[in-house]
């Protein structure tokens, strides 16, 4: 397989209910590739993790992931609000999400660290007005 | 342990069964859905009172054998539709969570 797998989504900025699908498709999609489960639930909970900041802060984006022989590059763009203070949104517990994201479970501050956490590498490109690039790899 | 015979053993009324004969691993409590992406294993049972459809998501991300969910809470029915259709086996309990989490303890 010299070539990539693409699977690319529309992340829907409005829809609580609807978050999740494309990390719940790409979970099934690796899994028809056959590959090991415990980097198809890495890939999964960090697309998840990128999906629900895109609905929550940044009325959605695009998402991609892309399939290699030694990889797996997951890319969310959105033209959000980008990201003020990157050292600070890393930080476990820390959140700018509403009380009404809060009761539907989500804001516990710990998207960005999740991300990082399930990921051999994470990079953050944003600009505040402009929006934010994250590119996540696994390696296989 | 499967998950049928975990619900057998202790009573806990079962919702949403895709996968029955699923074997069980280890417990993990929670409700702040990012708190248990990062943490809740593979096979874990998870005990929670929360019952929005993203819990599903997470369940089915996080590869949980079962969603136990604790407190009597009641999901909707368009929730377990979605259980069922992500293949996430869901069980309800009238009893706190701590007391779940004790009747669970020499099971997983």
């Amino acid at each position: 397989m010299s070539d990539k797998l693409n699977f690319h989504f529309d992340v829907d900025g409005e829809n609580f209910v609807s978050a999740g699908q494309a990390s719940v498709q790409v979970k099934k999609n690796l899994r028809e590739l056959g590959l090991p489960p415990e980097v198809i639930r890495r890939v999964s909970i960090a697309m998840y993790e990128g999906e629900i900041n895109m609905v929550i802060h940044a009325n959605g984006g695009f998402a991609d992931v892309d399939v290699y022989e030694d990889k797996i590059v997951i890319t969310l763009d959105d033209k959000g609000p980008g990201i003020k203070d990157i050292a600070l949104a890393m930080q476990e517990g820390y959140s700018t999400a509403s009380d009404q994201v809060r009761s539907l479970g989500f804001g516990a501050g710990m998207g960005l660290p999740n991300m990082k956490r399930y990921t051999d590498d994470m990079q953050i490109d944003t600009r505040v007005g402009v929006g934010t690039k994250i590119t996540m790899t696994i390696r296989l | 342990m499967t998950v049928k015979e975990l619900l057998d053993r202790h009573g806990f009324t079962a919702l949403s069964l895709p996968d029955p004969d699923r074997e069980v691993s280890g417990c993990y409590i929670g409700d702040l859905l990012s708190w248990v992406m990062g943490r809740a294993g593979s096979d874990n049972v998870w005990l929670t009172i929360m019952t929005n459809i993203n819990t599903v998501a997470v369940a089915s991300l996080t590869d949980v054998a079962l969603v136990l969910l604790t407190e009597n809470v009641q999901p909707e029915p368009e929730i377990l539709a979605a259980a069922k259709a992500k293949g996430v086996n869901v069980a309800s309990t009238e009893k706190p969570t701590f007391e779940a989490a004790v009747l669970l303890r020499d099971d997983v």
